[in-house]
């Protein structure tokens, strides 16, 4: 039978550490509400997402409730809106009508955050992908919950220039398009390689055409945990560093199992995958800097952080996956800055760079997170940011992403203030030597040689 | 059987048992185990139940009991077994 030590450990962990699961997030396949006419399109998302996900808030509460574990977000992720509206939009407008049915069947739903305003061209854009990507800045900045993600590269295609280039320009415009936001609407936009389809964090999450009909994802967490776990082996061999992280994530994700379990049998939707992932918020103890801090290591971005972030990642899997029956996602430790308190001081006084965070990046779950770069970048200094974001994914075979904001009016020594777990970011140099010529050229770079395993 | 884990923790003071145990009586909550400890003055209970017989729906009778914790100034929290099983158990 269970103690009162084990209880009062893990009541600890929620009431002192921050342990929460992160977010529920229902996927939902819309590709049966493909059709020729906008209007019933439309019509038929809004159905269908109202029907499936009718119950995902009060199933959530409920869990809360018996279980005493917040659940910070429900959300909701969809088929890539560039394959389900390719037969009735013909340009980046009526695509536009799709995003703000989107926006108004999460409100409906009560969710924060819908993503899947998505399409996938590692390799090339159809004419409905194009369509869409151009729609994006509009999109984002004619609704509140929508997200959007655009899959640029992968290991297997290479990465499509054409694409990334285009996107230098979009991010710019979704700036410019909510400047008096200090432009959020670039929060709301991840341009991946190798996206994964199962991921549950917004605002990349969509539902991949791979995926079942609709499927329960949980992303969990749990930064303040492995903080506290670790102040009491400071000073210990890796051996001991290793193990006190890998006991922790094990703890960590079974709660997340227990929780996706519980909610997948309540809807009656089968359970896909647990993210194994430390993702951050802006609360004090909430933050992956910290870890690194009680590592050893005086500030995030000093010598030593991408091996700390390394076997962090490590071993946050190693713990997570004997913790639950399937993983997927991105899995790992997040590094956005926003929404990190330690990684914010780090960048405040100088010791973490974007050159540093893209090193880390290698060896992280995602990529270059939430990141405010001065408003007067050039479209193409950003298109060679995710150049070479992309290219690390590539060659890595792992997913890296890259979600820049670059603040319309705003330039480095100043804050980007985006609210609630977005957080707020000081403004970091690019390097102002330009990329034109290169990003420029067009087409696409191929995949690597290790990608041809047949 | 699922079973529902309660905990007190807070100043310790006279009757604090008896009132909790009293609510659960009074609403065919069945205790299993008790185990309690002060450690510096203040009060830790853990109390294993079988709210299977209860009339009241378990949001309710959960959220009454951690009223209670309000007026014994304890923090009285009501969860399934189950998140500490899964956590501390393979």
């Amino acid at each position: 039978m269970i103690n009162i030590g084990e209880v009062f450990e893990t009541n600890k962990m929620i009431e002192q550490e921050n342990l929460d699961v992160r977010t529920i997030t229902l996927g939902i396949s819309l590709l049966d509400c493909a059709d020729g006419d906008l209007e019933k399109v439309n019509e038929k998302i809004y159905d269908k997402i109202t029907t499936v996900a009718k119950d995902l808030l009060k199933v959530g509460q409920e869990i809360e409730r018996e279980y005493g574990i917040p659940i910070v977000n429900k959300r909701i992720s969809v088929t890539p809106i560039s394959i389900v509206g390719a037969c009735a939009c013909h340009s980046p407008e009526d695509f536009i009508t799709i995003a703000k049915t989107l926006d108004k069947a999460a409100k409906a739903v009560g969710v924060n955050f819908i993503g899947g305003y998505s399409a996938l061209v590692p390799k090339g854009m159809t004419k409905s992908d194009k369509n869409l990507i151009l729609s994006i800045p509009r999109a984002l900045a004619e609704t509140e919950r929508v997200c959007s993600s655009v899959n640029v590269g992968s290991t297997k295609a290479g990465i499509n220039m054409d694409a990334v280039r285009l996107l230098g320009d979009i991010i710019l415009d979704a700036a410019e398009l909510t400047k008096e936001k200090d432009s959020l609407g670039c929060a709301k936009l991840v341009v991946f390689c190798n996206a994964p389809d199962d991921n549950p964090f917004m605002a990349g999450a969509f539902h991949g055409v791979t995926e079942s009909d609709a499927v329960v994802n949980v992303g969990v967490s749990g930064p303040g945990v492995v903080k506290t776990a670790l102040e009491e082996v400071r000073g210990a061999d890796f051996g001991a560093l290793c193990e006190t992280v890998k006991k922790t994530a094990f703890k960590i994700t079974r709660v997340g199992q227990l929780v996706a379990q519980e909610a997948s049998k309540r809807l009656n939707i089968p359970f896909g995958i647990i993210d194994l992932s430390l993702a951050p918020t802006p609360a004090i103890g909430d933050s992956i800097a910290e870890i690194f801090e009680v590592m050893g290591l005086e500030r995030a971005g000093a010598p030593g952080t991408t091996a700390a972030l390394a076997l962090l990642n490590d071993q946050v899997k190693k713990g997570g996956v004997m913790a639950s029956s399937y993983v997927g996602g991105l899995s790992g430790a997040f590094i956005p800055v926003s929404e990190d308190q330690g990684m914010i001081d780090a960048v405040k006084e100088g010791a973490l760079t974007l050159e540093k965070l893209e090193a880390m990046t290698c060896v992280c779950s995602v990529g270059l997170d939430m990141i405010a770069i001065p408003g007067d970048t050039k479209a193409s200094s950003i298109a060679g940011l995710i150049a070479d974001e992309m290219a690390i994914g590539m060659v890595n075979q792992k997913t890296t992403a890259v979600r820049v904001i670059p603040v319309i009016g705003k330039t480095v020594g100043d804050t980007a203030e985006f609210g609630g777990l977005l957080g707020y970011a000081p403004i970091m140099p690019v390097n102002p030597f330009g990329c034109g010529d290169f990003v420029n050229r067009g087409g696409r770079i191929p995949a690597p040689i290790h990608s041809f395993k047949n | 059987m699922k079973k529902t884990i309660i905990t007190v923790v807070g100043k310790d003071s006279v009757g604090i048992i008896a009132r909790v145990c009293t609510y659960l009586a009074e609403n065919s909550i069945n205790i299993l185990d008790i185990s309690q400890t002060i450690v510096s003055g203040y009060f830790n209970m853990m109390m294993i139940v079988d709210g299977n017989k209860a009339e009241k729906e378990f949001h309710i009778w959960a959220e009454e009991l951690e009223k209670m914790g309000e007026v014994l100034s304890c923090t009285v929290k009501v969860q399934h077994e189950d998140i500490f099983n899964k956590m501390h158990r393979i």
